[in-house]
């Protein structure tokens, strides 16, 4: 029992983090129909951010946080303009292909920017001893980190939640991702939508980013990859396009990864391959997703 | 094209066999005068070639999008590595575990050890193609990146069988430049004469519409399924190549992981999605400007300012050239055209008499 309240908050925390990587792909397929394959490395570059704000500016660790999420926001946003934005009408496949292209751009770039030799986030936390504390719950001993991540991770929901479902610009991207030209023609400006859709998906990541680099404090130009991968994997599990899907996918794909690592340690090794069998799974059997609407292929 | 010249089919014969032999010339020259480091540059474009148009036969030319060329690269890589090296070695470099003991005695040739390679990249490639090449579009382009990666996993767990992440070292430098350019040579004629085939025909029928295909009667999966096990084949050849060139392998990520898929994915964008002979051009280009850069991460003096070495910055310049590629110039060189000499023909001489056909 003791185990599995471990294991459960375990899981609920990286699937939360999964979860905040999972909107800023789904909001942006559930638009362009788009992979932005570079999403992984931008929660990367917004790593980094807080690392430099923290160490350079020495900016207390909220102040350094929010000035990286601010900065992966910015990012986001020029990505689109620089990158998408010129490739919107042509073929998928191009702008599949170029976001790949960032992907690799944003990894060289924090290599030759930052370096390619890891480094360590607590450094950003010089005083660490409260998050190092732990609680005691029903015997299980459970660091107060845990609770926080998934305190700010909720926190974080409600507030994307309100500003999708009950704000003007919200109603917009929801709009935008039924259909662009019906949309452009009541008056609303679909870049701007767009750039704003790119830009809160990328300070999503970022906060998930540094909470990442909370938990497991290493820092390098490829932490963006894996996480990026199976945050688009619990997108495509919940139903790639609902936001809502993308939370259920993430907590579950978290869940599901610790609970295997968790019980049978012999399979330990092969952690990172459990989510893409999954996904081939989940595609064959349910290729909408568990919260997803059915798209038929129109001929 | 109805009015075109062409050349008549013994001419092209001709022209095609004077071009082969002006080449082994040359690989003759180079193989007897370069230096160790060009030549193996020069090896390299042709093991490259060999991987960009494998991946091109089934992104390019049946519009399959995979991302998992790097896992049948890794699976040719291995099968042909653990083939080639000798009992002695092997017992000597499995040190976290032994190896299984099956595999410890098994010893062939380099040709063997090749074709082996190719074949169970193709096994695998089968196996994986059955579940993968149901979904479409991006989907495909997520679930074979994740294969790859699941083989990759797999590379650096199985230790009795891969030696796990302290990968295999010292293969023989069997992939010399007949090697190299004759496995090149049979790609390229093999794909050529598959594309030019109804079995090509009907590959390009699906990468215009699959819909519209089906209809027709083509079987989209069974063509898409051959078309992904012989790119796999020619992909685990040119995995056995690569390991034979660069006698240590190991299941990292830059050497056998997606960023090699990325590398081979942005010569055949390079070169144009759809074109052999792009490929080969792409393949070419990448290999030198991937040498050529190595000097911008060395220290060097430009007008007079002193530069210390960055490293990755070649990476990065390449990535940004891929970007620029794409938004301004998404044919690539060539398109969807063939250097044949019938084109270069037309492109030379006849440029300018009737319009530009399409």
């Amino acid at each position: 029992m003791v185990f599995f309240l471990q294991n459960l908050f375990n899981g609920i925390m990286l699937g939360g983090l999964y979860a905040l990587i999972a909107i800023g792909y789904t909001m942006v397929y559930g638009i362009l129909r788009l992979i932005n394959f570079a999403h992984g490395d931008v929660m990367m570059m917004g790593v980094y951010f807080a690392f430099y704000a923290a160490t350079l500016l020495s900016l207390n660790p909220l102040f350094s946080a929010i000035v990286a999420i601010l900065g992966a926001a910015l990012l986001g946003f020029l990505i689109d303009r620089v990158a998408y934005k010129p490739l919107r009408n042509a073929p998928r496949i191009s702008a599949l292909i170029t976001a790949i292209g960032v992907s690799f751009f944003l990894e060289s770039l924090a290599v030759v920017v930052f370096g390619a030799i890891p480094k360590s986030f607590l450094k950003v936390f010089k005083d660490r001893t409260i998050l190092n504390k732990v609680l005691t719950v029903a015997g299980a001993r459970i660091p107060l980190l845990t609770f926080l991540v998934i305190f700010i991770t909720a926190v974080i929901l409600i507030v994307l939640f309100f500003i999708v479902y009950r704000t003007k610009i919200g109603m917009a991207m929801r709009a935008i991702s039924m259909d662009i030209p019906t949309t452009a023609l009541m008056g609303v400006n679909v870049d701007a939508v767009i750039g704003f859709t790119f830009a809160l998906g990328s300070a999503l990541a970022a906060a998930s980013g540094i909470m990442w680099a909370m938990r497991f404090p290493n820092v390098h130009p490829y932490m963006g990859f894996m996480p990026g991968l199976k945050a688009f994997i619990a997108a495509v599990f919940g139903g790639i396009g609902s936001i809502p899907g993308a939370v259920l996918g993430g907590v579950l794909l978290g869940l599901i990864e610790i609970f295997l690592a968790a019980y049978f340690p012999a399979v330990m090794g092969y952690r990172d391959a459990f989510a893409f069998i999954i996904l081939i799974i989940i595609l064959l059997v349910k290729p909408s997703g568990l919260l997803g609407k059915k798209i038929v292929e129109k001929v | 094209m109805k009015m075109e010249k062409k050349l008549s089919a013994r001419t092209n014969f001709i022209l095609t066999v004077v071009f082969l032999i002006f080449m082994a010339l040359l690989l003759y020259l180079a193989d007897r005068y370069m230096d160790s480091y060009k030549l193996r540059v020069v090896r390299l474009i042709a093991i490259y070639g060999i991987m960009a148009v494998s991946l091109n036969l089934i992104n390019g030319i049946t519009g399959i999008f995979s991302l998992g060329h790097a896992g049948f690269i890794l699976i040719g890589a291995y099968t042909a590595s653990l083939l080639t090296l000798s009992p002695e070695q092997k017992a000597m470099s499995f040190i976290i575990e032994p190896i299984v003991p099956w595999l410890a005695n098994a010893h062939t040739d380099f040709f063997t050890a090749t074709v082996a390679g190719g074949v169970l990249a193709a096994v695998f490639a089968f196996l994986i193609g059955w579940p993968v090449l149901r979904l479409s579009g991006d989907y495909l382009a997520i679930a074979s990146l994740g294969f790859a990666e699941v083989i990759r996993i797999i590379a650096l767990n199985a230790i009795s069988i891969t030696n796990g992440p302290l990968g295999l070292k010292g293969i023989p430098e069997y992939s010399n430049i007949w090697w190299c350019y004759g496995w090149l040579f049979v790609t390229v004629l093999f794909m050529a004469s598959l594309v030019n085939s109804s079995y090509g025909r009907a590959l390009k029928a699906i990468r215009e519409d699959r819909i519209a295909a089906e209809a027709m009667g083509i079987n989209v999966f069974k063509h898409q399924l051959l078309s992904f096990v012989i790119g796999a084949f020619f992909a685990g050849v040119s995995g056995s190549l690569y390991a034979h060139w660069l006698t240590t392998i190991d299941p990292r990520t830059t050497t056998l992981g997606p960023m090699l898929t990325f590398y081979v994915l942005i010569m055949i964008v390079l070169g144009g999605l759809g074109s052999i002979s792009g490929s080969l051009i792409g393949a070419a280009l990448f290999a030198i400007l991937f040498e050529w850069l190595r000097d911008l991460e060395e220290p060097f003096t430009f007008f007079g300012i002193h530069v210390p070495g960055i490293k990755g910055m070649r990476i990065l310049v390449i990535s940004a050239i891929f970007i620029l590629v794409m938004i301004f110039w998404q044919r690539g060189i060539m398109g969807r055209e063939e250097l044949t000499w019938n084109n270069l023909y037309r492109w030379l001489f006849a440029r300018r008499r009737g319009g530009e056909e399409k």
